[in-house]
């Protein structure tokens, strides 16, 4: 969450969104752990999966702003124009 | 063993704090990939190992590579060589090969000792995982599908339309010669793909 609002950086962005979800998750796995049902895992698959659908196209958008404007700062994408 | 989960702990919360503080974009890779790993070790220790196994596929294997492969596309070029003779010093791959040490010497542990020593809790195996999925989670597994190929068709698009566009602004003479149809500079990506198959 730190690296989410301290970095302009899309791929540190990106990178700490993974962190955040895989901390979600790793939650999940260990209540599930904790009361032995297996509920938590199944949703911790989900998560994977919405991570990786996540991770695709933010990668491409990723590249779409890096041959645009030639770099990573999201900053610079903050004037929107329509 | 309490003491294998508190030591992945420490390896993944000081994995990440790396991953954070670091200036370039391959170093905190490598952090991340260990402070997934150590991760993928905290589940199988609390005794989930379906669940380490996709952790370590899918996580540190599919996704992390992805990225890699992204950083990779960002450095083609002149100085590319450079840059990457400058990310291969022995300060920038220390780190993550002492913590990765460290877990590679806990999976020895419990690779040596006896079969359930290393769990903690009761062990949910693959397959309590899968009814449960399968049973009353089904229409998950539809919606996650549904947002797999929600995700596939988007990366596709986004891709698609930036690579006809970087093609036409490097090089106009290939260009004018595959479309005969799009007149000068200025013309729009994309619209010249009504005569194209796909």
């Amino acid at each position: 969450m730190i690296g989410l609002l301290v970095r302009r950086n899309l791929l540190f962005i990106l990178m700490s969104l993974e962190v955040m979800l895989n901390a979600a998750g790793l939650a999940f796995v260990v209540a599930a752990s904790r009361w032995g049902q297996a509920d938590g895992q199944v949703v911790f698959i989900f998560i994977l999966a919405m991570a990786a659908a996540e991770v695709s196209v933010g990668l491409a958008l990723l590249l779409l702003l890096y041959h645009r404007y030639g770099t990573l700062d999201i900053d610079v994408v903050s004037r929107m124009r329509g | 063993m309490n003491w294998l989960f508190y030591l992945s702990s420490a390896v993944a919360v000081a994995a990440t704090l790396m991953m954070v503080t670091r200036l370039k974009a391959v170093h905190a890779l490598l952090y991340l990939i260990v402070s997934l790993l150590a991760v993928a070790l905290i589940f199988y220790v609390i005794g989930a190992p379906f669940v380490a196994a996709l952790e370590v596929i899918i996580y540190a294997g599919a996704i992390m590579v992805l990225f890699l492969f992204v950083v990779k596309l960002m450095n083609l070029g002149r100085r590319a060589v450079e840059v990457e003779h400058s990310w291969l010093k022995p300060g920038a791959w220390v780190g993550p090969v002492v913590l990765a040490a460290i877990l590679v010497a806990e999976v020895v542990y419990m690779l040596v000792g006896a079969a359930a020593k290393g769990r903690m809790a009761t062990v949910i195996g693959p397959q309590q995982v899968g009814m449960a999925m399968y049973g009353p989670y089904l229409i998950g597994v539809e919606l996650a599908s549904m947002l797999l190929l929600g995700g596939l068709v988007g990366a596709y698009h986004l891709g698609r339309e930036q690579h006809i566009k970087a093609e036409s602004h490097t090089d106009d003479v290939h260009t004018h010669d595959a479309w005969p149809d799009s007149g000068g500079d200025l013309v729009r990506a994309g619209s010249d793909r009504a005569a194209g198959a796909p």
